[in-house]
């Protein structure tokens, strides 16, 4: 299927995705008016939300299955397999959030059926965010999902952490926007336009590669990006949003948001800056610094959620070398890896929600000791997912790490792969220690882990990212051809584009 | 039909029999752990007639795996390989065994993860994939982490997590040097595969990234053996670990170093691996640990860790046969490969065994109890005598053989290496004496009960080996020797310059 973008007709055939999104919302949206009071509400709201998200996939689905391409000018949005792919991978890791979320709520007493809607604002979001082929489409896109996380990570409002999680997120959240935003403008003032491809093309075509306007807006760009992906130095927020936000919304940020803000970010780069060697060096620069503080302040954390925060910071640094590559090798790399991690953590997150109860006590690593006598199914979930975080084979996160690796040797980045393994060295000592805590320690007391409780849904969700995590890390060979070949969609703007009349 | 499915039923068969016995009630998991091993070698065990000594390559197999990434599932058996694989078939039913009375709480788990193990083990010495071999490296490390975590001694959670971490950070920078070959030798062919026999033959010369990649081999392998100063972790391992746990370390996990310099260190790697810096310093560091692990050995207080430190020797024999490169330490380096793992498994066996009778792994606290459990003291004495390599026993004949290749390459260090024996005599035959001869002075120990009939069982096997070895080694011999001449084909052009 071929659409001209200039056909309103056809714009709207390429954005049916988000338009069935937006619907479902308008949906949402008048049934939490009207009935937002009991559990029956709530679950009500979680089981629409689902369907949401369920019939978007398949409208992704549609535009996939048709192979949709566009032709004539530039769009505003792009339609291509990345976006598809990386729309999945947010359906997904907000339905199993959804899934993970009835129980937690209704144990929480969290009776706001808004929250559902919020997650569907932020996955749309996400989604303008992947498949915006223009610098605004994308902020709008960020915007719409942090201001949607801005409220979810302090939706329990009876709590002062949660606030003071929330308030943070949001004051830092906007400092951050607005870097991006000064960065547009800048490159706007460079280059004349927004549109990605189009600024790959002024830049090749007027020779702007070292541009002071332009590097400068490049720069800022890359802050903006760097926060959302808790990028060391610009992760402070992270551990602190995460500790106090619900831990289902937790997993939630570390793997969507994450997701989201890597998929913007390697479209931007990758269409847009191709030809501006500069970004290469500050990537790798953030990268490396990330890996190695993040890996080492997680070394040194107790409570779970908190390691797991800093660890989300460490995976940042492990997806900034894909990026850094800057090929569609790369780009595949980062799509593999977003989704391995993206079923790992969902799973680990909603593991520690589970364990965590009576307003959201923080779990300490030593508080996991003899799960595995008791509870023999939920520490082989949770080993699952450390040995996943690891990167050990047998595990979609070992395939997900050998494929950056691998686009980081053949980019000739070996030594930042070195780099890469000699920090996931250190994060075995943290990973290590939640096994060693669930199987070779005893339980303090009988009734350890009596409290522990997973619902069906909860069950489901896991059960599907604990066989997804394990299948993918031995049979990852469809999912690899997929990530291969969205990957190569992104292509380089160089002069490739024509350029609109009367520019 | 036989030859190509045996070594997939190896790797398969212990990961089935695992599962099934996660269904079994717990009583019965040690009887049937017990019979998945002797099945697991007697499925083995027509590899030794139908393996044909000069046919290079035999029992492949392969299947696609990852086409996007050129990884097959490519296994086969050469000279070198099929030893180690009939080791670990021989070793995992009698360590089974082994452990029916020491191992009393989560038997299900035990056993299972000693199955698991072995898949592991047997899939880094088949592996021609270098994906699969790095795949089965780490996959052997989870089964032996939780042996020592959960079912070893007092400080186990340490020496678990420094066993992890020590072969982790090796094998993740091999990781790396695996790659790299893998795009070394796409850039000169365009065809992108992690077949061994592909790689050898294509990645060409690595000008300054060979001496990187031999150097990521290098760690990992070393702190495998383990060389001396890459050892720290061995002890600990070793103490804490249970007794089978003790005896698949030693007896087949250490041996994966020397298979990896063997396999790939130094037939890829030809022109670093004998650079005369590089031997230097290999045969120094073997050297050292012939030296170092014997003394350290020698001083003490625990059997179980005077056996640890004695491993750190033998090793270092080891490695120096391999160094030299000719057929006759080629062969003793493999040999002692395998008489390590019969005789260390055997002494690990009897400390065990001493252990489960006494509750103490302190020589000061024997003494005299030859009188006591006179069968114990004599199998015990056999074995000590062939580790030290008593002429008529397998010791003997492995170091001899090193020592005679060795000595055409570098005679210097074959004659210091010859010191190690005798350290070696006289560590053993010091804590055997204050074991089991002395005097009978501890009122605990007079009533000590002598070997049982299941633990005869366990050790008669690891002794008629042992003694077939020294006497008649010439089938064993002649089956590895195309493998090792090969080997040197593949990596001596020339004469090696010998270290003054």
């Amino acid at each position: 299927m071929n659409l001209d973008l200039s056909i309103t007709r056809e714009l709207l055939l390429a954005l049916l995705p988000e338009i069935v999104l937006t619907g479902w919302a308008m949906v949402l949206l008048i049934v939490v008016a009207w009935r937002h009071k009991t559990v029956g509400d709530l679950r009500l709201t979680g089981a629409l939300t689902l369907a949401a998200f369920a019939t978007t996939g398949v409208a992704v689905w549609w535009l996939w299955w048709n192979a949709t391409t566009t032709q004539g000018i530039s769009p505003m949005v792009a339609v291509d397999d990345f976006r598809y792919v990386a729309d999945w991978l947010f359906l997904a890791a907000a339905g199993l959030t959804v899934l993970v979320s009835f129980d937690y709520l209704e144990r929480e007493q969290l009776l706001v059926p808004e929250y559902y809607l919020l997650i569907v604002f932020a996955t749309l979001g996400m989604m303008l965010m992947a498949g915006g082929g223009d610098l605004i489409v994308i902020f709008l896109g960020l915007e719409l999902m942090s201001v949607a996380v801005y409220v979810l990570a302090g939706i329990d409002r009876k709590r002062a952490k949660a606030a003071e999680a929330a308030l943070k997120y949001f004051l830092l959240g906007a400092f951050a926007s607005a870097f991006l935003l000064y960065g547009i403008a800048l490159i706007y003032g460079a280059t004349g336009t927004t549109n990605l491809a189009l600024i790959g093309v002024q830049v090749s075509s007027l020779g702007l590669q070292s541009n002071v306007l332009l590097l400068l807006g490049l720069g800022l760009l890359l802050v903006g990006f760097a926060f959302k992906v808790a990028a060391v130095p610009f992760h402070m927020w992270a551990p602190d949003v995460y500790d106090g936000a619900p831990t289902p919304i937790t997993g939630y940020m570390a793997t969507a948001v994450k997701a989201a803000a890597f998929a913007a970010l390697a479209r931007v780069l990758v269409v847009a800056f191709s030809g501006t060697a500069a970004w290469h060096g500050i990537v790798v620069a953030l990268s490396v610094v990330t890996m190695i503080a993040g890996n080492l302040v997680a070394l040194a954390q107790r409570s779970l959620k908190r390691m797991l925060a800093y660890s989300s910071v460490a995976h940042a640094g492990y997806l900034l070398v894909a990026v850094s590559v800057g090929n569609a090798q790369g780009t595949a790399a980062v799509l593999f890896y977003l989704v391995a991690y993206g079923l790992t953590s969902v799973a680990a997150f909603a593991l520690l929600a589970a364990k965590g109860k009576g307003g959201e006590s923080d779990v300490q690593i030593d508080d996991l000791a003899g799960l595995a006598t008791t509870r023999p199914w939920l520490a082989f979930a949770l080993a699952v997912c450390m040995l996943s975080l690891l990167g050990f084979p047998g595990t979609a996160g070992f395939i997900g790490k050998w494929y950056i690796l691998g686009a980081a040797v053949a980019g000739g980045k070996g030594w930042l792969a070195a780099l890469l393994v000699l920090t996931s060295v250190i994060s075995a000592g943290y990973y290590l220690p939640v096994i060693m805590a669930m199987y070779m320690r005893s339980a303090p007391f009988a009734e350890a882990h009596a409290g522990m409780r997973v619902g069906r849904l909860g069950r489901l969700a896991l059960a599907v990212c604990i066989a997804a995590v394990l299948y993918f890390g031995v049979r990852p060979n469809r999912l690899l051809a997929l990530a291969q070949t969205s990957g190569a969609t992104l292509t380089p703007a160089l002069g490739a584009a024509a350029l609109p009349p009367g520019n | 039909m036989y030859d190509h499915l045996v070594v997939t039923v190896l790797l398969g068969w212990p990961i089935i029999a695992a599962a099934a016995l996660w269904l079994a009630p717990e009583r019965l998991a040690k009887h049937l752990a017990l019979a998945a091993g002797v099945v697991e070698f007697a499925i083995s065990l027509p590899l030794w007639w139908r393996f044909v000594p000069a046919g290079g390559m035999q029992f492949e197999a392969t299947r696609p795996w990852i086409a996007a990434w050129g990884i097959n599932y490519h296994v086969g058996v050469d000279g070198i390989s099929l030893f180690m694989v009939l080791l670990t078939t021989f070793l995992v039913p009698l360590s089974i065994l082994g452990s029916y009375h020491y191992i009393t709480k989560r038997e299900r788990g035990f056993y299972a993860n000693l199955l698991v193990l072995t898949t592991g083990m047997i899939g880094v010495f088949v592996a021609l994939d270098l994906f699969l071999f790095y795949v089965m490296w780490e996959v052997m490390l989870i089964p032996m982490y939780f042996i020592i975590g959960i079912w070893g001694g007092e400080r186990r959670l340490y020496a678990a997590i420094k066993f992890f971490i020590y072969t982790m950070f090796g094998s993740l920078l091999m990781l790396v040097a695996i790659l790299g070959l893998y795009f070394a030798a796409a850039a000169r062919t365009g065809t992108y595969s992690f077949d061994y026999a592909f790689l050898l033959a294509n990645v060409g010369s690595l000008g300054t990234a060979g001496w990187w990649f031999f150097g990521a081999f290098f760690l990992a392998f070393a702190i495998k053996v383990p060389m001396f100063p890459f050892h720290t972790w061995l002890p600990d391992a070793h103490v804490e670990a249970p007794t089978a746990g003790s005896v698949i370390l030693a007896g087949i996990l250490l041996k994966m170093g020397t298979y990896g310099f063997l396999r790939f260190a130094l037939p890829f790697f030809p022109a670093v691996a004998l650079h005369p810096t590089v031997q230097a310093i290999i045969v120094v560091l073997s050297l050292t640990g012939i030296i170092y692990g014997g003394l350290v050995a020698m001083v003490q207080p625990d059997v179980k860790k005077l056996v640890a430190y004695s491993s750190v020797s033998h090793l270092g024999f080891v490695m120096l046969g391999i160094w030299a490169l000719t057929l006759q330490s080629v062969q003793g380096a493999l040999l002692v490969m395998i008489n390590h793992g019969l005789s260390t498994g055997a002494l690990f066996f009897l400390v065990g065994m001493l252990y489960e009778r006494r509750h103490s792994r302190m020589i000061e606290a024997y003494g005299g109890i030859a009188k006591v459990v006179p069968l114990l003291a004599t199998v015990l004495t056999i074995v000590s005598l062939s580790s030290i390599g008593l002429p008529g026993t397998n010791g003997f004949v492995g170091e001899f053989l090193i020592l005679i290749g060795a000595f055409r390459t570098y005679p210097v260090a074959a004659g210091i290496a010859t010191t190690g024996v005798i350290v070696a005599a006289a560590y053993l035959l010091w804590a055997l004496q204050r074991v089991i001869f002395n005097q009978l002075d501890k009122s605990e120990n007079e009533k000590l009960p002598d070997l049982s009939l299941r633990e005869l069982v366990v050790l008669a096997p690891i002794l008629a080996a042992i003694f077939w070895i020294g006497i008649y080694p010439k089938p064993i011999l002649s089956r590895m020797e195309p493998a090792a001449q090969h080997l040197i084909d593949q990596v001596k052009p020339a004469p090696p310059t010998a270290i003054r």
